[in-house]
């Protein structure tokens, strides 16, 4: 009886819980499905909608180019993968694998970098960037690699992946030299192959991390052609200024990529394991 | 093992990251200091050096403080929540009951699905005559300024980071949790003991460094926020829910104050590393060996 009070206690809170977590979109989806003939302030409210209807969607959709949101956000997100994971594998190799002079400063210039926020240093960061003329004013592709190159590469990565060298055992190491191997060819073919479950789980979480920025896209982009899908949707807001059911809407379809991904790869978030992967 | 690598080696695979380190992070760092001593209310390209001017600025910005205090209410409010709501969830989840993948998924959304959407569905919960108020209404008090009210707006803000932020925590949580030997909680079953006993005398003390970490982890994310606040309530009304990393975007880029947003920016330098090296000094002393 004890045992059956504490497991229907247990259901009771978890399901609580889950439904706190997505009420907020729950209510977003039922507003952006409301026809115009149908009060979205209606007291009671109602959730599911009386005056059923797409034409938000078809609406807020021939009007903001959501296409090229996700066309930008995809182009940044993996460019930013891209790079994070060939940096982070690079340096990961030598302070795993390596005796060179200044190691331990490296490395602890690395460690001091985890303690830092980007939000205390953009300012000089923006300045630099705009030195660099890597802003979209310039061209497209200067704004592309503006928006990648200063999260290009993080500690976080690099610690991940000497982690995951220092977990191969050296004799892999010692066969590739007798069968005539240089140390790129070792790195290459040898070594990053045997990290690609480290090398997965850096991927992903870049590509959530890079997919859901928003404070820097806001401050470098200067054109709408360039706005990365966080971009776009604030800026709603202030296109469809209180028509609620446009903006529910578009933050609705806006979404829509991020769930299919995280649903698709589910298991590198929520089975637990991914002890390393966490993230500052 | 012999040394396969040329001398050159290690450094040739260090070059491309730090390049990017210290382009984007090591220059920017020394530079924030710089720019705090330097005046560019003239011009943005031509800056004079201005000693102390800006900090004296600041410390007598009454405006600074009420963002200063902000950041310590988002501290406080948001932090022990963040550490104790998930690892009661997390140890909820810790056991073999039916839907487990459900709830984790579910209590996990938040955390994938970008800021700025959270914090427009919010704003849409919190709508004057929204679906907060009909529900505070209809328990017979007065209809509440979620994001208006000066009184509530920050609060209503932290709601946001918290509600975004516990799935996160949860999971990392779970992690450590998988680590308590399974034996200590049949010892405790042996015993009688209750859910609360058996976790308070096995599941905390062996989570701790966790605890320390989460805490950590989530002080620093508190001292960050950002895009929940540009979204929602633009700082106010009345700088009410503004704080440091916002004001520090405002006077930036808005005022285009970029000395006077540096000294600021160093202010949040000091408090970042001091949580840091709370946690490393107390916390982590094994794990670096100090």
């Amino acid at each position: 009886m004890k045992k059956l009070i504490e497991k229907l206690s247990t259901h009771a809170i978890l399901i609580g819980v889950s439904l706190l977590s997505i009420f907020p979109f729950i209510w977003l989806i039922s507003t952006s499905l409301k026809g115009n003939s149908e009060n979205i302030f209606a007291y009671p409210p109602t959730i599911i909608p009386k005056d059923f209807t797409f034409a938000n969607y078809t609406g807020v959709w021939q009007k903001v180019d959501f296409i090229r949101y996700f066309v930008n956000s995809m182009i940044v997100a993996g460019g930013t993968v891209f790079l994070n994971l060939i940096l982070s594998a690079m340096a990961g190799y030598p302070l795993a694998r390596m005796e060179f002079r200044g190691k331990k400063i490296t490395f602890f210039a690395i460690l001091a970098t985890i303690m830092i926020p980007f939000q205390a240093i953009m300012l000089p960061v923006y300045l630099i960037t705009l030195k660099l003329h890597l802003i979209d004013s310039v061209n497209n592709f200067a704004g592309f690699v503006g928006l990648i190159m200063p999260f290009a590469v993080s500690a976080f990565g690099i610690f991940l992946m000497r982690q995951a060298f220092l977990g191969i055992p050296k004799e892999m190491e010692e066969a590739a030299i007798v069968d005539g191997c240089n140390v790129f060819q070792i790195f290459t073919k040898v070594l990053l192959p045997m990290v690609k479950p480290s090398l997965a789980v850096l991927a992903i979480f870049t590509f959530i991390g890079s997919w859901g920025e928003f404070l820097w896209p806001s401050i470098v982009l200067t054109k709408e052609t360039m706005y990365t899908l966080p971009v776009g949707v604030n800026n709603l807001q202030g296109m469809f200024s209180s028509n609620w059911r446009f903006i529910a809407a578009g933050s609705i379809l806006a979404t829509i990529p991020i769930i299919i991904f995280f649903l698709s790869m589910q298991k590198y978030f929520i089975s637990g394991e991914n002890d390393g992967a966490v993230k500052g | 093992m012999f040394k396969y690598y040329g001398k050159y080696a290690p450094y040739l695979f260090l070059l491309p990251a730090a390049v990017v380190l210290i382009i984007f992070f090591f220059i920017p760092f020394f530079h924030t200091f710089v720019l705090s001593f330097q005046d560019y209310s003239n011009s943005l390209y031509s800056a004079n050096f201005a000693g102390l001017d800006n900090y004296i600025k600041l410390f007598k910005s009454p405006v600074f403080y009420k963002v200063l205090f902000n950041t310590f209410i988002y501290l406080f409010a948001a932090v022990p929540v963040l550490a104790i709501v998930p690892l009661f969830l997390a140890i909820l989840l810790n056991q073999k009951i039916r839907g487990i993948t459900l709830y984790k998924i579910l209590i996990y959304i938040p955390v994938i699905v970008s800021i700025v959407v959270a914090a427009i569905a919010f704003k849409w919960l919190f709508a004057d005559e929204g679906i907060l108020n009909y529900i505070v209404t209809s328990l017979g008090f007065q209809r509440i300024g979620w994001l208006t009210d000066p009184n509530w707006a920050l609060y209503s803000v932290i709601i946001v980071t918290i509600w975004k932020g516990i799935g996160y925590y949860m999971m990392i949580y779970l992690a450590a949790l998988m680590s308590v030997p399974k034996e200590l909680y049949e010892a405790c079953d042996i015993d009688g003991a209750g859910f609360f006993r058996k976790h308070l005398t096995v599941t905390i003390p062996h989570i701790m460094p966790t605890i320390a970490l989460v805490t950590t982890i989530s002080a620093i994310s508190a001292m960050k926020v950002f895009a929940e606040i540009y979204v929602m309530t633009k700082g106010g009304p009345l700088n009410s829910s503004k704080t440091i990393v916002y004001y520090i975007y405002e006077r930036a880029f808005e005022n285009l104050d970029l000395g006077f947003a540096s000294a600021m920016a160093v202010v949040l330098l000091i408090i970042v590393l001091a949580l840091s090296l709370v946690n490393v000094l107390f916390f982590e002393r094994k794990k670096y060996q100090i």
